[in-house]
């Protein structure tokens, strides 16, 4: 009797523990952003690279992906969803890429080559039926040769670019593959009360943002516009060494530094982007790690070569880039900037063997500069447009005005045009012969120098001049764009590699711009973050990371 | 009465349509490009154009303000450019949350305002009323947002009992009137309810004093009123003027305030506007503006008719 009593009460204990299923504690890890809205969660994020960083490479994949497991070499590229890719030997404009077998998007449905093809055409082909306006910007630029994709088979894909390109493979991380069947799903259940297809595109566009699908090592899982995301761990995820080990991610935007120093002092997030400054040493002394490392991003005053322009004499541009005390500059900031040599950097595939050294000499400044007819008496007047705040431009008013000073003990005589950011953004567009340039010999705009198009060639080429592209100094000639046509066409990556070395050494030689600082990219997070590898790169890899409960 | 009401409803019609023209006019005539949210700097004039036209900025001016105006009487605001979600859905939901917080302020800064005014009037020059003028010029003259910044450092970093940001533990779409929900509510409306308090307390106290003074008073006095009676008509007479500087603050607390929302990112119209304004997104910079006008008008017209209701002689004005 007494033995059937314990048999039954262990029976009923264990069914009531069963039915309650197991009990833990989620492990979350809760973010404090620096945008100030949640970034597109549909597959091509805006907000820059923030948001590629956390609503793009966690929930979706690109057919190469950025390799960010070091903190010490520069990220190459890697195969993601693509396991190899060649460039058509007999017409060198299209590439076969071969796909990852067995990969499914998170509703389940697989991913193959026309899941590809129709990627491609969301952002390519207006006349497709999902092509999304809305996310052509942030994508078409990062890939300007691409025109379209062919399926050959289910696991190979054609892309066709303009030109020949062998940049394409570093372009393609940005194109992040979404779910066509999920699409589709979301886009029969529109209302039938909306009957003309773009809208009813539109609206299933919104509705797959609330409800998205790829193929990343997380899932979206509730989205409250303005104020939340949250991803849950896809425990199905292909690559075994990137499956979070992390429940759930939680994204909020806090774009007010002091702000987000709040929120991580307070325990609310765990991690916070960009803190303030002068917070630092409070947020070290409560246990919080700062993480940094010289990012591919370059601060720079980019030189403009109009008539007129003092710039035009080479010795007036070496000059500039011997006077500015770097060092000095980095203590202003607190240690948070990385110290330039170029572009890119020494021991980056593409760094070359420079002639001209990028240093602090005034001594050598001021003689070129005597040289070139300058003197305390008679100084060289430059002005120079920048912005009061922006994105990646650190700061830059402060940073102006030291750099303003340190210039001014090599005759040179400048004035800061400080404008709203937005319009120095588009500016920077039109060029310096343009009238919103208002007689600016430089315009202060950061950028990233994550692929070779965004590096070097968008500022050197005479193909880019406004309003094509970004080359505002109207800096180029046919050597230059030899270089560039020598490096697109180096389809061996070893090639390339040696194409763009050339190209920089170059440019560093010629000195297009003053190269003042790198972006170092603190971010700060609770020391209960653990396997936190900040690479040298705009990105960083949540899946891998642990969280103590 | 309601001849009154209904010609004030008509007057509003063109303020309204004045309204809708300079948000267009304001935001079209700013300098940038209004596709910098979506386009990067160096995407190529080609790209520009398509991008031009699929959002129909290649239209002419007059052209784009007709069709938004046409979609705008229906309730369409058209979409966001930055997030491509509907600019309506977008406002309406700040607009709920600025009015959580500005209810909250309000109830907070009315309450003490005439508090602190009425006792500051009704002893005019004695050390009380010294006390409550210090405090109404303090809560004037305080930056708010660097109140509610110190505010966070003590009752969030330091002492660790409120939250520092955000409208909930899972966002502004699960609010509810609890505990867990409210105490994120506190410091926001606590630093937004100042301003109004000090406005309102210098305002009552120089209506009640100058009330006090005035030669009806002497006679309710001298038939022998007591003085609660004579308090209800120093209320009555000074209740129209008070009335309307606080539906002027109702207005400002409803159109949200852009520092205080964003040292708290709260979810409300200011942080909306901020966010419209830094993105250069002109279809939500239009229809924030356009729906936080028409706020100021709205209440406007209820706070005239209020006032007039109180004070029948306005009706002949």
């Amino acid at each position: 009797m007494r033995n059937t009593l314990y048999r039954s009460s262990a029976i009923a204990l264990m069914t009531a523990m069963l039915a309650a299923g197991p009990v833990w504690a989620e492990k979350t890890l809760t973010i404090g952003m620096t945008a100030a809205d949640i970034p597109r969660t549909s597959g091509q994020p805006d907000q820059g690279f923030e948001g590629n960083r956390f609503t793009g490479i966690p929930m979706y994949d690109a057919l190469t992906h950025w390799d960010l497991s070091s903190e010490t070499e520069p990220s190459g590229i890697v195969p993601g969803l693509a396991t190899a890719w060649a460039v058509n030997p007999d017409d060198t404009t299209k590439w076969t890429f071969t796909l990852r077998e067995g990969v499914t998007f998170h509703d389940g449905s697989p991913f193959n080559a026309e899941a590809v093809v129709w990627n491609v055409q969301k952002v390519m082909d207006e006349a497709a039926p999902h092509f999304a306006p809305d996310q052509v910007g942030a994508t078409k630029s990062r890939m300007p040769t691409l025109v379209s994709a062919r399926a050959i088979d289910d696991l190979t894909v054609e892309l066709t670019t303009t030109q020949p390109d062998s940049f394409l493979p570093l372009n393609m991380t940005m194109l992040l593959m979404a779910s066509p069947t999920h699409w589709q799903s979301l886009y029969d259940a529109v209302d039938a009360a909306v009957t003309d297809p773009k809208e009813r595109a539109a609206a299933a566009w919104s509705a797959f943002a609330f409800d998205p699908s790829g193929t990343g090592p997380f899932e979206g899982d509730l989205f409250v516009p303005r104020e939340r995301f949250e991803m849950v761990k896809n425990e199905n995820y292909w690559d075994p060494a990137r499956t979070p080990t992390i429940d759930r991610v939680v994204l909020v935007p806090l774009p007010d530094s002091n702000a987000r120093t709040a929120a991580l002092l307070s325990g609310q997030v765990d991690w916070i982007e960009a803190p303030a400054p002068d917070a630092i040493p409070r947020i070290q002394a409560e246990g919080n790690v700062i993480y940094s490392n010289p990012q591919p991003h370059v601060w720079p005053w980019q030189l403009s070569f109009h008539e007129g322009s003092p710039w035009l004499d080479k010795r007036v541009r070496h000059a500039a880039n011997l006077c500015v005390n770097r060092e000095e500059l980095q203590v202003l900031l607190g240690g948070y900037m990385g110290i330039p040599k170029g572009s890119v950097e020494p021991g980056h595939p593409w760094w070359g063997n420079p002639s001209f050294d990028i240093r602090y000499d005034p001594d050598a400044a001021r003689a070129l500069m005597t040289e070139a007819g300058f003197s305390t008496d008679n100084p060289v007047k430059v002005k120079v447009q920048t912005s009061a705040s922006g994105s990646g431009q650190m700061q830059p008013v402060t940073m102006n005005e030291y750099v303003q000073q340190s210039l001014a003990d090599c005759f040179f005589d400048v004035e800061l045009d400080v404008l709203e950011w937005n319009t120095v953004f588009t500016n920077w567009r039109k060029g310096a012969a343009d009238e919103s340039a208002r007689g600016a010999h430089a315009i202060n705009v950061s950028f990233a120098t994550m692929d070779p198009f965004f590096a070097m060639v968008r500022f050197v080429s005479t193909e880019t001049f406004p309003p094509v592209s970004n080359n505002w100094g109207l800096f180029g000639n046919d050597e230059f764009d030899a270089l560039i046509a020598d490096a697109r066409t180096s389809f061996a990556d070893a090639d390339r590699d040696a194409a763009l070395a050339r190209l920089h050494t170059r440019i560093v030689e010629e000195a297009p711009f003053v190269w003042i600082a790198h972006d170092v990219g603190p971010r700060a997070m609770s020391s209960k973050v653990g396997n936190v590898t900040q690479p040298k790169n705009w990105f960083i890899d949540i899946a891998p990371m642990t969280i103590e409960e | 009465m309601i001849s009154f009401i209904l010609r004030r409803i008509l007057y509003t019609v063109p303020i309204m349509l004045g309204v809708s023209l300079v948000c267009f006019a304001l935001v079209h005539i700013s300098p940038g490009d209004p596709l910098v949210s979506i386009l990067p700097p160096d995407a190529s004039v080609e790209l520009q154009q398509q991008m031009m036209a699929i959002y129909g900025f290649d239209r002419s001016y007059p052209e784009q303000f007709l069709r938004w105006l046409g979609r705008a009487v229906q309730g369409d605001l058209g979409n966001s450019i930055a997030t491509g979600r509907p600019v309506a859905s977008e406002v309406f939901n700040a607009v709920g949350n600025t009015l959580i917080l500005a209810v909250t302020a309000t109830i907070i800064g009315f309450t003490l305002g005439g508090l602190f005014g009425f006792v500051a009037g009704y002893f005019r020059d004695s050390w009380i009323d010294k006390l409550a003028t210090a405090i109404s010029v303090i809560g004037v003259s305080v930056p708010h947002y660097w109140l509610g910044m110190v505010m966070v450092i003590i009752f969030s970093v330091e002492l660790r009992w409120l939250p520092a940001t955000g409208a909930g533990p899972g966002g502004s779409s699960q609010w509810i009137w609890d505990w867990e929900h409210m105490q994120y509510l506190i410091l926001p409306a606590i630093t937004m309810s100042v301003i109004p308090m000090g406005i309102v307390a210098r305002t009552v106290r120089a209506l009640v004093a100058d009330i006090l003074q005035q030669e009806f008073v002497s006679g309710l006095r001298a038939k022998g009123l007591l003085d609660r009676g004579v308090l209800a008509h120093v209320i009555k007479n000074a209740a129209p003027t008070a009335l309307a500087v606080m539906g002027l603050q109702l207005g400002y607390l409803l159109g949200g305030s852009i520092l205080i929302e964003t040292v708290f990112s709260w979810p409300g119209t200011g942080f909306l506007l901020g966010q419209a304004i830094f993105q250069r997104d002109l279809p939500l910079l239009q229809g924030t503006i356009l729906v936080l006008a028409m706020f100021f008008v709205i209440l406007n017209l209820l706070v005239d008719v209020a006032q007039t209701s109180l004070d029948p002689r306005l009706q002949r004005g």
